[in-house]
């Protein structure tokens, strides 16, 4: 019996360790040779983040509990929900986790901002083209699945560890229902009330910022929302390279075997997210309500 | 007569893989059917020839499926002709470039739909704006026109509200107000009333009688119904699957249909209705004694008149004054019921 029935013709190990060597060093390359220029492009955002992190910080507690409840206040129109919010950040304080929460806050924050910036745009494109939508969908599938773990590794070579990698790497992981779901409202419009648009002699520019992101904007709100709460998820991950935040004192309690403070900061992170999630489907939702129902009578 | 405002010439509209192979198959004479069955092409409109007139309403009635959404949507160029012309003020829309082309849709030709294509995520008064937002007017300006369409088509009121909360007849008129709005001297309506309950479309037919008589739009009025197509138009073109089948003004369709599918349709019609006394007067005799009427007016009216005063017969009288027919009350309800009686003898068999 020929050998290549009984073993798996593989390669051989020689040439395995050619192949990794090989495309190791060549990214170590690239990234000794870019890295500086990549980091450099990277300035502003970790400007922005760290100036906003200072930011919450610095400011005395309850300015930033009555600026959080102004905030909700001008995105939801509900009493109940800033009740919620003032019980939550009081419990968080109370428990000594003041600190780490507005740097988790800081972060998810902007990873949500650059997530929108980044994901609204590709999902207009994606709804423009099968072409791209055809490009895009499998990359998202495999950013969805791919272990955070595997693509921490480049993202760690090329830029080291600290906040920025740490804002990569989050938004890899958070930036995809933003771009599906933008797609998919934008596809699900109305033709015929499409149609009229175009009967109307609105230009592409006008079909798309007059009808079709504000008919797709709930949807659009649904992406943003799974796009915040798999953020969240990730601020363990995003603690193992770096990122102050709730993440480091849960890290800090599975070596150390800390119990309660591990379930404290959890739950701060589930309190932070309940509360993102609220709020964002209560904006969503209030823009819904002047849909009134379907346009048929 | 009036001027011409929109020509249609020789418009094909064919849909599949190939049209412009399959258009020469048709020119040639294979049937719809066969072009369906042997070559994979919907035939969906066939060698249309119309004229509109200027400041006239143009009905184009059929069932569905016999193109008639296809034609309007080519004067607007929604859909792309296979072949033909669409000529509008002698200028051929087919020819327009893509700038030409929304000009002449943002200020020239607007649309009402049968199912409103409202956008729900704007008030009334949006709505009825959209079509000036899209013209890139300044915004005094816009409010000034929104406000007074808005009380023109009857929905002061209403300015705040979302469509999702109005009445379909409401809708309709944001709509129709939309469409206004725009100052558009063509109007094209695609089966604009269709969806409506009975009641409420015949008031809007009689609004939209009310508005015309004092705008004088070119309108296209798309309709599957000929009570509406009699009752507002000036003109008729009556389609089936693809092609012209007849076109005229309401009175000739009724009284001389031009096949078994057009005699179909206008067998159950109130012809008091459509039928003008002078197309059945007699000449005129000096000793005629009776009320006088207008030559233009609908036998149903006539009818009223002469059995109001118990006059036998009646004088008719032409666009000056002058004496130019008589009718007698015979001759009136004679005019009628003339095809109802086929129908009765089969009724009373049953």
């Amino acid at each position: 019996m020929p050998s290549w029935l009984t073993d798996f013709p593989q390669l051989d190990r020689a040439t395995l360790v050619d192949l990794r060597r090989g495309l190791d060093q060549a990214y170590r390359g690239f990234s000794r040779e870019f890295g500086a220029e990549i980091e450099a492009f990277f300035d502003p955002l970790l400007f922005f983040l760290v100036w906003f992190e200072r930011l919450l910080i610095n400011a005395p507690w309850w300015v930033v509990i009555i600026g959080v409840c102004a905030l909700v206040w001008a995105l939801t129109r509900s009493w109940k929900l800033i009740i919620g919010v003032v019980i939550a950040f009081l419990l968080i304080g109370f428990f000594g986790m003041w600190k780490d929460t507005m740097s988790t806050m800081a972060i998810i924050t902007v990873c949500t901002l650059v997530s929108i910036v980044l994901g609204v745009p590709i999902g207009i494109l994606m709804a423009r083209s099968n072409r791209v939508q055809m490009v895009v969908m499998p990359i998202l599938d495999v950013m969805q699945t791919m272990p955070a773990f595997v693509y921490l590794i480049p993202v760690v070579m090329l830029l080291g560890i600290g906040k920025v990698p740490g804002v990569i790497a989050v938004v890899i992981y958070a930036i995809p229902p933003v771009i599906r779901l933008t797609n998919l409202g934008i596809r699900l419009v109305d033709r015929e009330v499409l149609e009229a648009a175009d009967a109307f002699g609105a230009s592409p520019w006008q079909r798309l910022v007059r009808v079709q992101v504000p008919l797709a904007m709930p949807t659009i709100m649904a992406g943003v929302n799974q796009t915040i709460m798999m953020a969240l998820a990730m601020v363990v991950i995003a603690a193992m390279i770096g990122v102050k935040g709730l993440g480091q004192p849960v890290l800090q309690s599975i070596t150390n075997q800390y119990f309660t403070q591990g379930l404290l900061n959890g739950l701060a992170i589930v309190a932070l997210a309940i509360v993102f999630d609220r709020v964002s489907q209560a904006y969503g939702k209030r823009m819904q309500k002047h849909h009134g129902g379907t346009v048929h009578g | 007569m009036a001027d011409l405002k929109i020509r249609i010439e020789g418009l094909y509209k064919i849909f599949g893989p190939n049209p412009g192979a399959a258009i020469e198959l048709v020119r040639d004479g294979v049937s719809k059917q066969e072009m369906l069955d042997a070559h994979d092409h919907v035939v969906g409109l066939k060698d249309i020839n119309l004229d509109m007139t200027d400041q006239s309403i143009q009905v184009v009635m059929g069932l569905s499926g016999s193109g008639k959404s296809t034609l309007i949507r080519h004067i607007n160029r929604l859909i792309e002709p296979t072949a033909g012309r669409v000529q509008v003020d002698g200028r051929d829309v087919i020819e327009m470039s893509k700038d030409e082309l929304r000009d002449f849709r943002r200020h020239r030709a607007s649309m009402v739909f049968q199912r409103f294509a409202l956008m729900p995520h704007r008030t009334v008064a949006q709505n009825v704006a959209f079509g000036l937002n899209i013209q890139g007017l300044e915004r005094g300006e816009v409010d000034a026109r929104v406000t007074r369409w808005i009380e023109r088509i009857g929905l002061g009121g209403y300015e705040a509200h979302y469509p999702g909360h109005l009445s379909g007849g409401m809708q309709q008129r944001v709509g129709i107000g939309r469409a206004l709005a725009t100052d558009a001297d063509i109007l094209l309506m695609d089966e604009a009333f269709s969806a409506l309950d009975p009641l409420i479309r015949y008031d809007m037919q009689s609004a939209l009688l009310d508005l015309q008589s004092e705008l004088k739009k070119t309108i296209v009025f798309i309709t599957h119904d000929l009570d509406e197509a009699l009752r507002i138009g000036d003109s008729i073109a009556i389609l089936r699957d693809g092609e012209m089948v007849q076109q005229g003004d309401p009175q000739s369709i009724v009284l001389n249909p031009a096949d078994d599918y057009v005699a179909d349709f206008v067998k159950d019609i109130n012809r008091s209705k459509v039928i003008k006394v002078a197309t059945i007067m007699r000449p005129p005799a000096n000793d005629t004694e009776g009320p006088t009427v207008d030559g233009e007016m609908l036998l149903e009216d006539v009818a009223r008149i002469m059995t109001g005063e118990g006059a036998g017969w009646a004088r008719v009288v032409g666009g000056s004054g002058e004496v130019v027919g008589r009718v007698s009350t015979a001759d009136v309800m004679g005019s009628m019921v003339r095809q109802a009686n086929d129908d009765d003898t089969v009724q009373a068999a049953q």
